[in-house]
Parts: C-alpha cells; structure tokens; sequence
C-alpha cells in the first residue's frame, strides 16, 4: 500500500461512513450497514487482494500508477456525469464529445490555413486547451438548452448529440486519425504530449487533473450554492423552484461543465496517444454512468457523491486492467465488468428502499434491539 | 361465513403492543379492540402512532412487543399478504390503483383468474359487476379507473379488499380527498359491510365526519391510548380534549401592534385555467394587504385560490392585472427574486413542492436562503447551522437536529419546515396555501400562532383554507373566493353560516 492514492481515498471514506452512521443511527454500529454504505471502497479492496495474489506484477507502485492513468479518462467523464446525474439527468454524449475534443486539438495542433490570407495559424497549446474546452462546453450547452428550455427529455437530447458530435468528428478528419501532436519548437507549440506523458512526483499528469478536477467538482457541491443547487434540483425541481433555486440555469450549467470535463478527458487521452481519433471515446459514456452508479449515486437524481464516483471509476479501472495482466480474454472482461455493474445497481436499490423512512430499515434495527431487550 | 359470531364482539385485538424504532418508542404498550360488524374509529394528532399501529394490524411491520389475537387466537404476520389471508385488508390514504387499467383489472390486479388458455376475463368481469352492484355503485368494470371521479376510485378500492373475503378493513384518511356528497356514498358503503359483518378501523383527521359513523373510539397521543369508549358516551370535546390534553383554541387575531401600510396590491389580477383554455381560473381580482394583517382566503376546491397565490409567487403567469409588492410593480421577476425582496409562498402540497425528500431537515430549511450563510464563493458551514439551529427554534420542529432525514419527521413537523425555510428568507409577505392540510390539531395550532407573532412583527399574511373554522381563528379579514372573484369580504365576527353561503357551498342544516 505505498500508493498515496489508494491512502487517501481509504481515509477519506471510511470518514464518511462514520458520518452517516451516526446521522442515521445515533451512536450505533452496524457491521452490515458499513459494508453496504462502503461497498466501492470494499469492492476495490477485494480487486486489488485478488488480483494481487493472482500475478505478481499487479501490487506494485508503478503498475498502480499505469492503471490510475488509465482510470483518469473514466474519472473525468464519470465527474461530469455524476453532476448531471445528481440532478436527475444523463448524458449520452460524453463518449462523443470526447473524442470530437480530441479531434479539435489535433486539427489546432496540425495549424489553422486562413485561405483568404495565405497565412497558417500554429497557436500555443494553452489556446488549444482552451478552444477545445470551449467546444465541450458548447456541446454541453446545446444538450442543457434543449433539456431546460425545450423540455426534450435527456436522454433522447444527448443520444443525439452522441451521434451529432461523433458526426462532426468524422466529418473533420474524414475518417482518419491526427497523428504527431508533438508540436514543432519553430512554431512554439510543443508540450501537448505533456499533458499525458509527464510525471509529477512519479505521478502520470493525467491523474493529478482527475484530481483537481474531483477537488474542485467535490467543493462545488459541498461548498457552493450551485451545490445546494444541484442536489435541491435533482431531489424536487418543483420544490427547489419554489424555494428560489433557478432550476433551469442549474440544469444548462452541469451538462456544460460535463462537456468541459468530456474534453479535458479527450485532452488527456489524445495526448497520452499523441493522436487523435475521431472514433476515440465511443461507448465511454456507458463506463462513466456505470461509475457513478457503482460510487452509488442514485439515477432518479439527488443522492451521490464525488468521492463514491471515483472509487467507482477505480473499481472498473483496476478490474479491467487486472484482467487483461492475468491474461483473461477481452470477452470475459466485458462479462466481468457488466456484472459489476448489475451488481452495484442491486446494491444501490437495497441501500435506498432501507433509507425510505417508515419500512425496511426501521424493523431490521429494532428486530435486533427486541432480541437484546 | 364473515357475519359468523356475534356483532359486537372483539374479533381483533391487540394486547400490550409496542414499537420502537431504534430510541424512539412509536407505540408505548396499546391495547386496541377492533368489534364484529362495528366501526372502530382511531383518533389522534400526527405522530401519535396510529399509522404505526395500523400497519402492525395489517402486516406492513411486526411490534417490538405484544401480540395480536384474532379470534381470540394469538397471531402473528410477517407480510401483508399474509395478513390479507387471514381476511385483514388495508387501504392507504394514497389510493394504490393503476389508472390506466381497467376496474376489472384493479381488482383482480396480481391475483387474475387464470384457465389453461390465459386470463378469464368473462368471469373476472362478472365477479366485477357483482361486487358493483353488492356495493351499490353504478360503475362499468372496464371503465378505466383514471376516468372515474375520486370517490368512485374509493369504492373501487373497497371492492378489492372485499374480493379477498375482508373481515377486517382498515381505512387510513378515506375521507381526506372526497366531495361531500362522496363522503355520503362512502358512509353508506361502510353501513352496508357493517351489516355484513365486517369489521372497520377508521383513522381520520376529520373528527365531526368520523363521529357520525364510528360506534367505538380509541384515542391516542404519544404513542399510549389515552381513553376509548363507545360512540354514545363521547362527544367532539371530548376527542379533541384526549387528543390534545387541553382545552383547545386555534387563536384569535392578535390585537395590539399597529397595521401598517399596504404591503402587497393586488389589481385586477387574471390568471389562465390551465385545464380549460380561454376560462381564467382567476378573474379581475383585487386585494390588498397590509403589514401585520392576517387575511384568510376561503373557498371551494376550484374557486381560484392556489392559481391566484402560485401567480403571486411567480409560479404562474398571468393574463392581465398587476401585482405591487411594497409599491412596486413586480412585473416579470423570477421566483429567486420576488423571495429576494420580500414575497414567499408556503405551497399547498408538501411532499410534491415543499420538501426535497432526499436532503436533510437542514438542508431543506436552507434551501431558500443559502445567499445568508455564503461568503464570496463558498457557504459557511457554521453561519449555515446558526440559521438552521435558529429556524428549528422558531417555529419549534421536533427533530433530532438539523440532520435527520426529513422522512423521520410527523406531517405537521414537515409542515413546519416548509414554513421556517420561508420564514428563513426575512420575508415582508407571507402566502400559505392550505396550511393546515394534513396536520394535527395541536400542529394546527402552532402553525396559527406562527403566523400571528408573525404578524404581530410587521409580517404581511394571508392564508388560503377550506376549512371554515380555520377562517374564524387568527384572521383580521376573511375573503371568500368563488370561481375566480371575490364574492364576499368578512371581520372575525362573521358566522360560518355566512362565510360558506358566500362561497357557494349548500349549507347543511
């Protein structure tokens, strides 16, 4: 356990545990109830065990750290996706976005033609970020408009925005891939690679943005109004509304920053490829809905939490990958990782039908007290 | 085979049954008597234990002590099927129909008659027709049940439990949703299972409805039974005395503060039917309202008054009129800004637009005022507790602070939370819709003198209610609604006699 990863998420979740054991049962302790309420944590404790014992090159620091890498696409596809999911949303789209953001960087980074000036543009790589996030952002615009304000129910609106985003991706490419994102040194656009390849304290770029990204969404919620928001939006717009909550700015503004995350996730992925492919990305969205039901966030909207999403995204992350180091066929993986997911919807179901306040938790507690008595 | 064994008779009992949920003891020891052929009606406020013990009598949950016996016989029930087995049916307040099926469908709903080639729709049908015509309810059994009128969905119900051979039948708020002339039918409905033999428990808010059809009366309060006694020794004073274990008073209007100038106009206001294009649901209305005034708005279900009160709020547009807040016209501001400055509504349905179900009794108490407790980007944590911690004080929730889960709360403290999050808010004016609906006398009460030191502090109020002695309690003005328009205007002397004739409503003698 020498990953500081790993150590952090373990402390902070059994924090809250703790918490929520005590909110719902004065100073109780109920062994059962933790393992349900830590299930992701447990879960990812159990892969790393049995993957650990099953091959020798999975418990190491340097595989940890590959795997964590691989994990951050997911992770700030699953971010984005839990906010929009706490308020009763989906997004489809994110696959797609990411992959259209990747293709935007590349075509940047290849360099603009001005045809009526004759001149080509090279811009510096932080413009590429920031354009390609904007482009997130627009498609996560048009998803929240036609939600809020068009009242086209999201699912249908971001399904065909999956195909609309994908769409244009291939139309920009033709099909083909951007390769060679390195930049040149004589046009002063290098460093996009940096993004996927450098290492800060041993630790892979990409992991520290799924963090500040986490950090940054987790103090959104708990933190800010918008938060408040987004939990009151998603638990019941009608009372939320009533209450002075602008609902549907709320609704426009977390498919935004969903598209923000999906292009981030696409910045990283390109640049951990050095390439960009307008197929890049297609059917993450349905891994990142899985991590943030497996973190156990509810789909009917206002329960859930960033820390439970991305042990979420580490379940699948560490899973899929340890399959693949003990030489499980790809097929098998798929089963595996579906299970996970029907496993952890059952789990959710029975964590909320025991939350409701008159039935099934009640009785269980006080069967118990009846037996001491 | 139900109108076995003598009328009268204590077929179901319970004997020294308790609950407790985890500290909490719902039910202290309560013995209960359900007779043969009679009705046996449960009274007490919300959180007194009376939907704890009926779900103990139907099977829903299992007591922590004590025990039933049916027949004499010690019984005990792990589901509501089996329950249902032993001839004990429940029906909710919430009716659990299907409304896209068919009345044959509903009743037969999970347990179809089936032959070899599929489901036997013929005889379920007949069997429909004749559960119709033993209740004496003209109903076509392959109306859909969405196309019946609420009372006839109550007959339907009713039909369904009897289809299982119900000895026993718990009614939870039957009455809570019916017109009048429903309530009649209703009546007559239980008369009719009386005189075959079966058994009814009755819960109702409304004691001088219950009081005409219970021939028993259990009263309840904390969770202990605190009298029972047969109809013809009891009166509606004594109910209410066992229920609250006071002399009662909903509060007269406060005196001695000064009323200051109007705090909100209302002219000509016009407000769209949404179910009927072209028809105003509010018509031309005018009203004003001063600061420290109580005004009580009355009238039938229809006449206008939530329409009127959600239009002033923000909820719903209007169609002519204008509404002046302090002098200024409010013109096309949002929900967030008409709390901003001043005007909030407490909605008349709780669970559907006043609570977020899945946030804490805190969080819903800050809801509407987050801005007070945040600081440049971020809320302060502790600026947030204060304000939750005050609001639990001011308007006295019982709770076991500010982050229990809103589900762990009674009705009328669920209430008070809708209330405190707007009170919260610092508003000038304060518009409650129904705000008594579903909760307690004793909460009744408080809500009351909620609203009259309100008042008494410069607090615009107006209140809507469909109950008439709620109108002659803490109100300077009582208007009367009907179909749209101000149809009469009273002072606190006015008699209910005048205050309903004004409405439209049939005065029964």
């Amino acid at each position: 356990m020498s990953n500081s990863n790993i150590g952090v998420i373990a402390m902070t979740d059994t924090g809250t545990i703790h918490k929520r054991a005590r909110g719902l049962f004065g100073n109780g302790f109920d062994l059962g109830r933790l393992l349900l309420e830590g299930r992701a944590f447990f879960a990812l404790i159990a892969i790393i065990i049995t993957f650990s014992m099953l091959s020798p090159f999975y418990f190491s620091t340097g595989n940890f750290l590959i795997m964590a890498s691989h994990v951050a696409i997911f992770g700030l596809l699953a971010v984005g996706m839990m906010l929009v999911i706490l308020t009763g949303g989906i997004d489809l789209s994110v696959g797609s976005t990411l992959g259209l953001a990747g293709v935007v960087a590349g075509f940047l980074m290849q360099g603009v033609t001005l045809e009526g000036l004759g001149v080509a543009l090279y811009p510096p790589v932080w413009v590429v970020v920031i354009l390609t996030c904007a482009v997130g952002a627009l498609v996560g615009l048009v998803n929240g408009v036609l939600i809020a304000v068009f009242k086209v129910p999201a699912f249908v609106a971001t399904l065909g925005l999956l195909y609309v985003a994908r769409g244009v991706a291939l139309l920009m490419t033709d099909g083909l891939t951007y390769n060679n994102l390195g930049g040149k040194p004589e046009l002063g656009n290098t460093g996009f690679d940096w993004l996927g390849f450098n290492r800060v304290f041993d630790v892979p770029i990409g992991v520290l943005v799924l963090a500040a990204v986490a950090l940054g969404a987790s103090l959104l919620l708990n933190r800010t109004a918008f938060g408040r928001w987004v939990y009151s939006t998603g638990g019941n717009a009608r009372a939320a509304e009533l209450s002075g909550v602008p609902v549907k700015r709320v609704t426009v503004l977390v498919y935004v920053l969903s598209g923000i995350c999906a292009a981030i996730a696409g910045l990283v992925l390109s640049s951990q490829l050095t390439s960009a492919g307008p197929t890049a990305g297609t059917t993450y969205e349905l891994t990142a809905i899985a991590a943030v039901v497996i973190g156990g966030a509810a789909l009917t909207g206002g329960r859930g939490n960033i820390r439970g999403t991305l042990l979420g995204a580490f379940v699948i992350g560490f899973l899929s990958d340890g399959l693949v180091i003990i030489g499980v066929s790809s097929y098998w993986q798929t089963v595996f990782t579906g299970a996970v997911i029907v496993l952890a919807v059952l789990l959710n179901s029975i964590q909320y039908s025991h939350r409701r306040p008159s039935s099934a938790a009640k009785p269980k507690t006080s069967a118990t007290q009846g037996s001491k008595a | 085979m139900s109108g076995a064994g003598t009328t009268g008779e204590a077929v179901l009992q319970a004997r020294d049954v308790a609950k407790s949920y985890g500290n909490v003891q719902a039910l202290k020891g309560v013995n209960f008597d359900v007779h043969r052929g009679q009705v046996t009606t449960l009274f007490g406020e919300n959180g007194a234990g009376k939907s704890t013990l009926m779900k103990i009598l139907s099977g829903v949950i299992r007591p922590t002590s004590g025990e039933i016996l049916l027949d004499g016989r010690p019984v005990a029930f792990h589901s509501t099927t089996e329950a249902r087995d032993l001839g004990i049916s429940i029906i909710h307040q919430e009716l659990s129909l299907a409304p896209n099926l068919s009345v044959r469908d509903n009743i037969f709903m999970g347990r179809e008659i089936t032959t070899a080639t599929g489901v036997d729709y013929a005889e379920e049908e007949r069997q429909t027709r004749a559960l119709m015509e033993e209740l004496e309810e003209d109903i076509d059994p392959l109306t859909p049940v969405e196309d019946l009128r609420l009372g006839q969905q109550q007959v339907v119900e009713i039909a369904r439990a009897l289809s299982v051979n119900a000895r026993i039948l718990i009614m939870d708020e039957p009455t809570s949703a019916l017109s009048a002339s429903e309530v009649e039918v209703l009546f007559k409905v239980i008369r009719d299972l009386k005189a075959r033999g079966v058994s009814i428990v009755y819960i109702s808010h409304h004691l001088e409805e219950a009081l005409q059809i219970t021939d028993h009366a259990v009263v309840l309060r904390d969770g202990t039974m605190t009298a029972r006694a047969p109809r013809s020794e009891i009166d509606l004073e004594w109910i209410v005395r066992n229920m609250v274990g006071e002399n009662f008073d909903l509060g007269s209007p406060p005196e001695g503060h000064a009323i200051g100038d109007v705090a909100l106009k209302i002219d000509g206001l016009s407000v769209p039917d949404a179910s009927a294009t072209g028809r105003s649901a509010v018509d031309g209305l005018s009203l004003e309202l001063r600061a420290g005034e109580i005004v009580c708005l009355y009238g039938l279900m229809g006449a206008g008054r939530t329409e009127m009160l959600e239009c002033i709020a923000g909820r719903l547009p209007k169609s002519g009129g204008r509404v002046l807040l302090e002098g200024r016209e409010l013109g096309r501001a949002s929900i967030a800004e008409r709390i901003a400055r001043g005007l909030v509504l407490v909605p008349e349905d709780r669970q559907r637009d006043g609570l977020v179900q899945t946030m804490s009794v805190g969080e819903n108490l800050s809801l509407a005022s987050i801005g007070a407790f945040t600081r440049g980007l971020f809320t302060s944590r502790k600026r947030e507790r204060d304000l939750v911690d005050t609001s639990i004080r001011n308007v006295t929730i019982k709770t076991d602070g500010g982050q229990a889960a809103i589900g762990s709360l009674s009705g009328g403290n669920q209430q008070k939370v809708v209330i405190g999050k707007m009170l919260a808010t610092n508003p000038r004016v304060v518009m409650l819709d129904e705000p008594s609906r579903g909760i307690d006398i004793g909460a009744k009460a408080e809500v009351f003198r909620l609203l009259a030191e309100g008042a008494q502090r410069g607090l615009a109020v107006i209140y809507s209610t469909s109950e008439v002695g709620e109108c002659l309690s803490i109100a300077h003005r009582i208007i009367v609604m009907r179909r749209g328009k101000i149809s009469a205007e009273f002072g606190p002397d006015a008699t209910k006699e005048q205050i309903m004739a004004a409405s439209g409503e049939a005065v029964v003698a």
